[in-house]
C-alpha cells in the first residue's frame, strides 16, 4: 500500500472546528473495528455478498482518510465480492490495519 | 428547509449534520439510523427533504421511497454511482452525492432543490363508482363441483396459489377453487388485501405480526417478498 491515510477531508470538512473533528474520529474510530469484524466473520463464513455490503459500508470510511486508490480496490473488490469471488482479501485486509493503525496514534 | 437525515452509520450523520449546519437554508427535524423509524416519524409529521443512504440493512433507500404515499425531495447519499441510472425513475430524488460529500458539493444538490417550485396541495381523489361497488360489496362466489359457492370476503385472511388452483382460507373453512391469484385480487378490496408474496395475498386487517421477511396471519407464517415489503410497510399504521 503506497499511500498514507490523511486527515485532509475531516480538515475541510471541519472547517476549523477542532470539537467536531475530535467528536468525529471519535465515532469513526469506534465504528472501523466493528466494521472490520463484521467483514471478517462473513469472509470466513463465505457469506461474500454480506462482505461486499461490509465492503460498501468500509469504503465510506476510506474516503474520509483519504485513500483514493484504495477506495477503487475496494470498489473492485466489493464487486468481485458480489460475484462470489475473493481474490483482493489480503489488500483489503491491509488497508483496514493502516487505517486502525492511523486512527489508533490519533489523540481524540 | 426543514430536513431528514436517514443513513445507519453514526459517521455518515455526522457528516451530513456538519455540511447542513454551514447551509443556511436548512434545519435538521430528525435523524434517523433506520427506515423504520423514518417511516414512523414520516406518518405523523411532514418535512421538505430528505437525505438518504441507498444501502442500509433490510430496508433500501429505494424500499423506503415506495412506502410513502407523497415523498418530499430527497438528495440520495451513497458511496456508489452504480445506483445514479435507478435514481432518476424517482420523481421525487433531486439529487445524488457521493461519499464523501464536499461542501461545494453539497450546497449545490441543495440549489437545486431550493429551485424547485413548492408542491400544489394534493387534489382530493375521485373515486371510481365501479371500484367503489367492488369495495363495498362483501360476498364473493367461487365455482366449486358446478356449485356456486358465497364467501364473505373479510372472512378472507389467506388465498394461496397452488399451481392451476387457488386456496381460499377462512375462519370457518378453507376453500380449493380453479382460478390464480391475479383474478381473485381483481375481485377483492385492494384496501383490504395485498399481494405480499408471488404465492400469496393476505387480509391485511387479520395480520397478527411481522417479523424481518415474514407475516404471522391466523396460524400461518407467510413470507414476504423483497419487492412487496414497501407496500405492506405503507399500509400499517406506525406507531
Amino acid at each position: 500500500m503506497n499511500e498514507q491515510p490523511n486527515l485532509s477531508y475531516v480538515h475541510e470538512l471541519s472547517g476549523g472546528d477542532h470539537d467536531f473533528e475530535k467528536n468525529f474520529l471519535r465515532i469513526v474510530k469506534r465504528e472501523l473495528p466493528l466494521d472490520a469484524e463484521r467483514f471478517r466473520e462473513n469472509i470466513a463464513a463465505e457469506n461474500f455478498k454480506e462482505a461486499a455490503a461490509n465492503v460498501h459500508k468500509l469504503k465510506h470510511k476510506i474516503s474520509i482518510l483519504g485513500l483514493e486508490d484504495s477506495h477503487r480496490l475496494a470498489q473492485e473488490y466489493e464487486l468481485q465480492l458480489r460475484e462470489g469471488v475473493n481474490k483482493l482479501e489480503n489488500s483489503f485486509l491491509e488497508i483496514l490495519d493502516a487505517m486502525m493503525n492511523y486512527l489508533e496514534k490519533i489523540q481524540t | 428547509m426543514k430536513c431528514l437525515i436517514i443513513d445507519d452509520e453514526e459517521s455518515a450523520r455526522m457528516v451530513l449534520q456538519q455540511l447542513i449546519s454551514k447551509n443556511p437554508n436548512l434545519e435538521i427535524d430528525a435523524e434517523f439510523s433506520n427506515a423504520i423509524q423514518a417511516i414512523k416519524h414520516l406518518n405523523h409529521q411532514d418535512t421538505d427533504l430528505i437525505f438518504l443512504d441507498i444501502h442500509m440493512p433490510d430496508f433500501t433507500g429505494f424500499d423506503f421511497i415506495k412506502t410513502l404515499k407523497n415523498p418530499p425531495n430527497v438528495i440520495l447519499i451513497t458511496s456508489d454511482s452504480s445506483f445514479a441510472i435507478e435514481a432518476f425513475e424517482y420523481d421525487c430524488i433531486v439529487d445524488y452525492l457521493l461519499k464523501p460529500i464536499t461542501q461545494e458539493r453539497f450546497d449545490k444538490a441543495v440549489q437545486k432543490v431550493l429551485s424547485i417550485p413548492p408542491k400544489e396541495p394534493l387534489k382530493k381523489e375521485i373515486q371510481d363508482p365501479e371500484s367503489n361497488l367492488n369495495q363495498t360489496e362483501n360476498d364473493l362466489y367461487v365455482n366449486i363441483d358446478r356449485r356456486l359457492i358465497k364467501i364473505d370476503i373479510p372472512s378472507i385472511y389467506l388465498i394461496e396459489a397452488k399451481g392451476d388452483y387457488i386456496l381460499i382460507k377462512t375462519n370457518s373453512k378453507n376453500y380449493t377453487v380453479h382460478s390464480t391469484l391475479k383474478k381473485i385480487e381483481e375481485k377483492l378490496p385492494q384496501d383490504l388485501f395485498l399481494k405480499i408474496h408471488r404465492s400469496y395475498v393476505i387480509n391485511t386487517k387479520r395480520i397478527i405480526d411481522i417479523e424481518d421477511n415474514s407475516v404471522l396471519i391466523e396460524k400461518d407464517v407467510i413470507p414476504v417478498s423483497r419487492g412487496n415489503k414497501p407496500e405492506l410497510i405503507r399500509r400499517l399504521n406506525l406507531l
